[in-house]
């Protein structure tokens, strides 16, 4: 893994950082997006009548701490420590999916309440940008599920912990973009209709 | 926190320099989650016009913390933040004039 | 990413054994399964010229219509789709990947390198680029093709007003092909700063290799924007998002803002390249360095940053504001400096050297002249008062064309000329080359010069057509006999490349260094051997390989210090490790149509796609690095365990 590179830095890891600062612009745009069409909610009902900050909240938290047992798993392989790193990937891998499971609940709920993707510019746009992280999120979960197979195939181990490094950069990144959403997006005061 | 012994055997290759022990790692958590707390307590107790600086602020404050220290940026090359940071400081220029020319911020 | 685990496999962890990887060979699986970058980037230069002189026919229809009033060759409505694949076409999958064949070819042994940092990426980008261009021209056949024009404003792209299914097309077409430009982007990003040869700094690199760079990096800030101004109209036609619903109080001008702030980085991403070839073509002819190397290279890099900042001044008559048209205007102007500076340094280049007018250079001082045009008449429209006349006629026509057709295709076909020995081992005949160049300057003229006239006339762009008595009639007729010129100059190219392959057949390769050429790539023979370099070059200056070659005398005279031959590299190591061709590529890339497919006719059709996509990730995941019985080195880098046969190549 020691390549003779002009850097000193390994491909993979430079070509995820490359990626990451491209990624800046895609969720720059979902977000000013969201933003222009927070006030047009036509007939629907409007962000501050639907969000419940409470319940985000916590699942806000709960991907939050994810990253915290996404490092703890880096740390392990690190080490060598493969049994802490397995249990440290599922950990994450079982954060994301408690998310995953609050943003679909927090989905139909809207949808029940009348918030669907078609009701206004201002849904389309918190679908769209909600589902996108979403979708991040779950891609992410495939990835921690892949490692944890290679892990018990045996082929996850302390020489090939920058795969864990790597997948764990996008991990992260996935859930700071959830920190800027959740400030800009639920608890800065929403319009009502 | 099994992790004092053990960290001794990291290889050669991986230096990083030092790397956080797990316990350093859960203090930062800590931190995150006190100011993700304040965070929602915004919701609940109202400060007025304060509000929204103090939201930015703790806001990036949390997005520097897991990038710095959940991302190894502080720790790693610089290349890797010249890249992260490109993207950051490109995204918030176009986008903060895109929405001026919509003019986003005075509509109210 | 996906190379991630593949590439730390070691011996005793070898992954599953039926996932065995092709082994090479000469025949068309040899070029579907590669993963050399010569031979991608021949695969994206004949891709581009193929779709090039699709895009050509379609301005030839559109040269036809309008050649005379009441024009009846196409109806209105054929009119709009061929205007916009003409757009489309040029743009997204001629000269974007002409360039990317270039920076294919051309980054790795400017560099000293052996490949790119991912070889099968590589692969990946081209033939997902190659699906996602078959798949929006599969519109012709399908119900018809996007009519909306090439940048595709919503809400008039909606189902509202362009109810067929071109648009739809259109809208997962450029996504595929964004996906394409990005992968490549951060590869090529990846490459550049990692696999340079020793001693090779970031400044001793060619200008060609800065400007790819410098488009690299643009690419991979700016298709995230395309992607997402993409999304929102897919899932607006798709699925009935409201984000260009004007009645529920959407914004028109969203798309326009998304599109432009992706659109004019996508101007320099399409120009920059060709200044970089001309940059090298230029001091080759005229037997001087290029003058102020790092003013280009800034300069370049200023183009670059400054082309993130201008977007709004295709907007100025959308209502944006006076104060935002000050603003956008004002910066238009001065993204002209960096731009002058570059037509500056290659007259200085020239100036005082002992030029010699071969057909690349011919198109070199082609781009100058016409792109200066270009750039003028650019400048008469950052002043947005005299651009409230200017838009929408065909004056923007004429100036963009001079840009894109003057700045850049004639760019490229210098390229074409100055590199086609080093890629197929021949020259092209240099008598037809100037021919073809004198031909085509006089079609290019005669098509767009008039069209600045059209333009301040008030001929208006998009229209199928104008009734007589506008003062319209003359010009139209030349613009059109112009563009039958420009396509003879084109049919000379091709000519000029059979003849030339045909004279070629059974002569050995033509000498190492026809043009006595100033960079790395020069070094190994032509055409190059797959490995590249037999050795990997220490560099040490700037035209490392003019300086080989020249050095001076007490003097100070130039005097020649070794011949070509003698520097030049044998290209006859053996045993050089190289990375094996996969099949999986191809195969992700022919998921995404189907994927594509489904969204638009069938949602069924999405399972095939679905499962060949994931399918391929996860077989080229534990694909085997390399051939096993080979040596176990990385597989991309500068390899000393050359080791007696164990060549797989």
């Amino acid at each position: 893994m020691s390549e003779e590179t002009t850097t000193g830095l390994s491909h993979n890891k430079l070509a995820m950082w490359v990626f990451l600062g491209s990624e800046c612009l895609l969720f720059g745009a979902l977000i000013s997006t969201y933003l222009l069409y927070r006030n047009k909610f036509y007939d629907g009902p409007a962000p501050g009548d639907i969000f419940d900050i409470p319940f985000t909240s916590v699942s806000s938290f709960v991907l939050l701490m994810s990253s915290l047992t996404m490092v703890l798993a880096l740390a392990a392989i690190q080490r060598g420590d493969i049994r802490n790193n397995r249990l440290w990937l599922l950990t994450t891998a079982l954060l994301g999916a408690v998310f995953i499971g609050g943003q679909v609940y927090e989905f139909t709920t809207f949808i029940r309440e009348g918030l669907g993707y078609t009701t206004s510019p201002f849904s389309s746009a918190f679908f769209t940008l909600t589902g996108f992280h979403g979708v991040h999120v779950s891609l992410g979960i495939v990835m921690l599920m892949s490692l944890l197979i290679s892990s018990y195939r045996g082929k996850l181990t302390q020489k090939n912990s920058e795969t864990v490094e790597i997948i764990g950069l996008y991990w992260h990144f996935v859930d700071v973009v959830w920190i800027i959403i959740f400030t800009v997006i639920y608890l800065v005061p929403n319009p009502t209709s | 926190m099994d992790t004092s012994e053990t960290t001794t055997d990291v290889e050669e290759e991986h230096e990083h320099h030092e790397h956080p022990s797990d316990g350093k790692y859960m203090q930062i958590a800590l931190i995150l989650a006190i100011i993700t707390a304040a965070e929602v307590a915004t919701y609940f107790v109202h400060i007025g016009d304060a509000l929204i600086p103090t939201l930015m602020v703790m806001m990036v404050v949390k997005f520097w913390i897991v990038a710095a220290w959940f991302m190894h940026l502080r720790f790693d090359s610089k290349m890797f933040t010249r890249f992260f940071v490109s993207g950051i400081v490109l995204a918030i220029s176009v986008y903060f004039i895109f929405l001026t020319v919509f003019e986003f911020w005075t509509e109210g | 990413m996906t190379d991630t685990i593949s590439e730390e496999v070691t011996e005793e962890q070898r992954p599953l054994g039926v996932y065995t990887r092709p082994k090479g060979g000469n025949g068309w699986r040899d070029w579907i399964t590669t993963v050399d970058h010569k031979k991608i980037g021949i695969l994206y230069g004949a891709a581009a010229l193929f779709f090039f002189i699709i895009g050509g026919i379609e301005a030839l229809l559109i040269r036809l219509q309008l050649a005379t009033p009441n024009g009846t060759v196409l109806g209105a409505d054929m009119y709009n789709q061929v205007f916009t694949m003409h757009g489309v076409t040029m743009i997204f999958l001629a000269a974007m990947p002409l360039a990317a064949a270039f920076a294919n070819y051309l980054i790795p042994l400017q560099i000293g390198a052996r490949d790119v940092a991912f070889p099968r990426l590589n692969a990946m980008s081209f033939w997902v680029f190659l699906a996602g261009g078959i798949f929006i021209n599969l519109s012709w056949l399908l119900g018809g093709a996007p009519d909306g024009g090439w940048f595709g404003y919503a809400p008039n792209t909606g189902v509202i007003f362009s109810p067929s299914v071109g648009m739809d097309f259109y809208a997962i077409g450029l996504q595929i092909t964004g996906i394409a430009s990005l992968v490549s982007a951060i590869n090529l990003t990846v490459t550049v700063l990692n696999m340079r040869a020793p001693g090779m700094t970031l400044f001793k690199m060619p200008v060609l290799t800065w400007m790819l760079f410098v488009v690299q990096l643009l690419l991979v800030f700016a298709m995230p924007v395309i992607a997402v101004a993409l999304f929102l109209l897919m899932f607006s036609r798709q699925f009935g998002a409201n984000f260009f619903n004007t009645e529920m109080g959407a914004d028109p001008l969203l798309w326009q803002h998304l599109f432009w702030i992706f659109g004019h980085p996508e101007v320099y991403i399409l120009v920059l390249p060709s200044f970089g070839i001309i940059s090298e073509v230029i001091p080759t002819f005229s037997r001087k360095p290029i003058f102020g190397y790092d003013f280009m290279v800034f300069s370049g890099i200023a183009i670059g940053f400054m082309g993130w900042g201008v977007w709004a001044h295709h907007m100025f008559v959308s209502g944006i504001g006076p104060l935002s048209v000050a603003a956008f205007s004002l910066s238009t102007m001065f993204i002209a400096v960096p731009t002058g500076v570059k037509i500056l340094n290659w007259i200085a280049t020239m100036w005082g050297g002992r030029v010699k007018f071969s057909s690349p250079m011919l198109f070199s001082v082609g781009v100058i002249s016409m792109f200066t045009i270009g750039g003028l008449s650019g400048v008469t429209h950052a002043l947005s008062p005299a651009d409230t006349q200017q838009t929408d006629t065909y004056y923007i026509v004429a100036h963009f064309h001079y840009v894109i057709f003057g700045g850049i295709i004639f760019g490229l076909f210098a390229g074409l000329y100055f590199w086609w020995p080093k890629v197929f081992g021949h020259m092209l005949d240099e008598k037809m080359g100037k021919i073809n160049f004198w031909v085509m300057l006089v079609g290019f003229n005669m098509t767009f010069g008039p069209m600045h006239v059209l333009g301040l006339q008030g001929m208006s762009r998009r229209i199928d057509t104008y009734s007589p008595g506008f003062g319209f009639e003359a010009w139209n007729m030349v613009a059109t006999i112009g563009s039958f010129i420009i396509a003879l100059s084109v049919l000379i190219f091709l000519i000029n490349v059979v003849t030339s392959v045909k004279k070629a057949r059974g002569k050995p390769p033509c000498g190492p260094d026809p043009w006595d050429a100033r960079s790395l790539e020069w070094m190994t023979p032509n055409p190059t051997p797959e490995h590249n370099f037999d050795e990997i070059p220490t560099v040490e200056s700037l035209d490392e390989f003019w300086h080989r070659k020249w050095g001076t005398d007490d003097e100070g005279q130039i005097v020649r210090v070794a011949t070509a031959e003698e520097v030049c590299q044998k290209g006859t190591a053996t045993g050089v490790h190289l990375p094996s061709p996969s099949y999986w590529p191809l195969i992700f890339a022919i998921g995404l149509p189907l994927l594509g497919l489904g969204l638009i006719f069938n949602l069924w059709l999405t399972l095939p796609g679905g499962i060949l996509i994931v399918t391929a990730l996860y077989a080229w995941i534990f694909e085997p690095v390399d051939d096993p019985d080979g040596p176990h080195g990385d597989h991309h880098e500068v390899n000393e365990e050359i080791s007696e046969g164990a060549s797989d190549v």
